[in-house]
């Protein structure tokens, strides 16, 4: 008995062990669904319109993108294709890596595997945390993302935010620790409902990219376990058939 | 079944193509040594599976290892696109792929049980002493292995986690720095560097196969143990298939072969399972930061080596620096692994198996159990004071099961052994 329970205490502790906590805000759930095509549509429509002119998705291939979300070919040229790019080509841009570190400070990053490296709820947040802080070069700041060096691009969208102190008056302006959380100071073009629709989708489509193969895998995961399944039945009457002459 | 087998001391010789093949190879020979006339203990039963379910994954890491190879580019350039060219454009790349990266770390979880069974039968004690050390240089030649291969898909763990242990050939007296600039080729880990751990990622498998079968051909002259730890060869001899085999003995094939075909398939399911639902593991078996690829002047925050090396990654960091020298932690860590060279003389007691040793011994190897799975924990965790603190006392009840074992084993008071292996 003590021997099963070490037994088994070593087969999980790899398991458990990986619960490894991260720090920072607490990250909003995405509640993205990866077999929402309409938002995976719409996602792909957002990231290529607000995010693809500086951010390249340089391992994923527009076809491929096209076939899985169920893009039709004229669509795919006409609305997500910008310049002279093939459907067969890399979704890269014209953007050199100097280019970043002149205007941002930092290299502009690909985000084909964001949501695998960051998490598809960081993704989410952070597209949310954007606030005014004037002592940043673009006049804004990220709680997910302490300095970041993008400005917030989807501002005209969601509308300008600002941070809530817990103490009113006193606290030094843009000092992190004291702030609360974000309100909206100036409303932009979306009711909030809509841009976390909007941030969501953009999520969606990102953990898709990051990951294309994954709803083909869950899939094939099912037949392969039946398969297991059947196989277990044979093999196990088959050893206990044998094994009637050692008994 | 087998009871009309009765007579396979004197069978024919086979006609046909295998007796052709016969006459020039020992075909059946190895057949009837190794599987048909191979007498193994009747009541191995569980622990038993994880050695030829080790072997099963070995073959299956070289084999999608292979593959890889096929569309991999070891180039500082182009490897990291490559291995996410080959998990999208490749036809069942991303299988492949997932596939040897799951199996890498099952392997060493099938392993971590195989010689966990090793320790609780006494599998290591004489005459079993060289198949041990057969074993230590598998696990030593896996651990290059894997090292080798962890800095291949060029992510960033892969390249600082490199960095750090390459680093450690640094802390070396006099001759470190030379040495660990030796290893890499460059001052830094570099395309140089990839290079040549591909090289060694490539040839490391066939000379590990070629130590299974050192291991294998071992086993087959002194003959397998079992949870009673009692030598079958020893005891009284007759059985239905053989008149001349042991008595407690059964032919490793057809009945170990259907049972390890059964525990392959319920070992496949498991496998499965993280293969197709959770393939990174909640990042213990593909890390998060080695999505992002590697960047020579960006450290990630938090460095770990994979959940396989932390044991040891724990006890370098426990022991503290003499002199501003790492050595020492260096030699902790490479002395844990050496230990178990030496394990078949360290114990001291009577009996092979936990069985019928003493409560002792029963203990000791509990807390080693737990100061490995403690340390592998902490290993993963970023250092604290507390964190530290417990890697020291845990790096400590470690050595003391190895350390303390010519005592306690002597001192104990064992149970009388069976003259026949219990059900």
């Amino acid at each position: 008995m003590n021997r099963r329970l070490i037994a088994g205490a070593l087969l999980l502790a790899p398991l458990t062990a990986g619960a490894a906590g991260g720090h920072g805000p607490a990250l909003e759930g995405s509640g993205i669904d990866l077999k929402d095509k309409a938002s995976l549509q719409r996602g792909a429509k957002y990231f290529t319109h607000y995010c693809m002119g500086c951010h390249s998705l340089q391992y994923m291939r527009y076809n491929r993108m096209a076939e899985d979300l169920g893009i039709p070919d004229d669509a795919l040229r006409e609305n997500l294709i910008f310049g002279d790019a093939k459907p067969g080509d890399l979704m890269t841009n014209a953007l050199k890596p100097e280019d970043g570190e002149k205007w941002f400070g930092t290299e502009i990053p690909d985000l084909t595997l964001v949501t695998r490296w960051r998490s598809p709820d960081w993704v989410y947040t952070y597209l949310k945390s954007y606030y005014l802080d004037d002592s940043r070069p673009y006049g804004v700041n990220n709680l997910v993302f302490p300095d970041v060096g993008m400005p917030h691009a989807l501002v005209n969208l969601q509308g300008v935010q600002g941070p809530v102190y817990a103490d009113h008056g006193e606290h030094a302006e843009g000092d992190g620790a004291h702030m609360v959380g974000l309100e909206l100071v100036e409303p932009g073009e979306l009711t909030p409902e809509e841009y976390d629709t909007l941030v969501r989708d953009i999520t969606n489509f990102l953990t898709y990219v990051g990951e294309p193969m994954k709803l083909e895998r869950r899939s094939l995961g099912l037949y392969v376990l039946l398969f297991l399944g059947l196989m277990f039945l044979a093999s196990y009457y088959l050893k206990k058939e044998f094994w009637k002459d050692v008994h | 079944m087998g009871s009309d087998s009765t007579a396979s001391a004197a069978q024919p010789a086979p006609g046909g193509f295998l007796g052709w093949l016969d006459k020039r190879f020992p075909v059946m020979a190895v057949w009837n040594d190794h599987l048909a006339q191979y007498y193994a203990p009747k009541n191995m039963g569980f622990w038993s599976f994880f050695g030829s379910l080790a072997l099963v994954v070995l073959v299956l890491q070289i084999v999608t290892g292979l593959w890889l190879a096929m569309s991999y580019k070891p180039s500082a350039t182009e490897a990291f696109a490559s291995v996410e060219y080959i998990m999208r454009d490749v036809d069942w790349g991303w299988l492949i792929r997932y596939m040897h990266s799951t199996g890498s770390s099952f392997f060493f979880i099938l392993v971590y049980l195989h010689m966990f069974r090793g320790l609780m039968w006494g599998s290591y004690k004489n005459p079993r002493e060289l198949l041990w050390i057969i074993g230590v240089v598998i696990y030593l030649a896996m651990m290059a292995t894997a090292f080798f291969g962890y800095l291949l898909p060029w992510g960033q763990m892969s390249y600082w986690g490199a960095q750090v242990i390459v680093n450690l050939f640094a802390a070396v007296p006099a001759v470190g720095e030379d040495l660990s600039t030796w290893v890499r080729g460059d001052y830094v880990i570099s395309d140089a560097t990839l290079n040549r751990f591909y090289a060694f990622h490539f040839l490391l498998p066939f000379i590990l196969a070629a130590l299974v079968f050192l291991h294998i051909v071992a086993l087959h002259t002194v003959g397998s143990t079992n949870p009673d730890g009692i030598e079958i060869k020893k005891g009284p001899k007759g059985n239905k298939w053989s008149d001349t085999a042991p008595a407690d003995g059964i032919p490793f094939h057809p009945y170990y072969t259907v049972k390890d075909i059964m525990g392959l398939v319920v070992f496949a399911a498991i496998f499965s399972l993280v293969l197709f639902y959770a393939p990174d593991l909640g990042g213990l078996f593909l890390e998060p930061p080695n999505f992002q690829p590697a960047d020579p002047l960006k450290t990630p925050e938090h460095i770990a080596p994979v959940w396989y090396f932390t044991p040891y990654y724990a006890m370098l960091r426990a022991v503290p620096p003499i002199g501003g020298s790492q050595f020492p932690g260096v030699v902790v860590m490479f002395g844990a692994i050496a230990i178990l060279l030496f394990l078949p003389w360290l114990d001291r007691s009577p009996v092979r198996s936990m069985r019928y040793k003493g409560m002792l011994s029963r203990l000791f190897l509990a807390s080693f159990v737990v100061s490995f799975i403690v340390l592998a924990y902490l290993g993963l965790q970023p250092a604290s004071d507390l964190f530290t603190l417990l890697s020291q006392i845990f790096t400590i009840l470690y050595f003391a099961f190895f350390l303390l074992m010519p005592i306690y084993t002597k001192l104990e008071k064992t149970k009388p052994v069976p003259a026949r292996v219990t059900e």
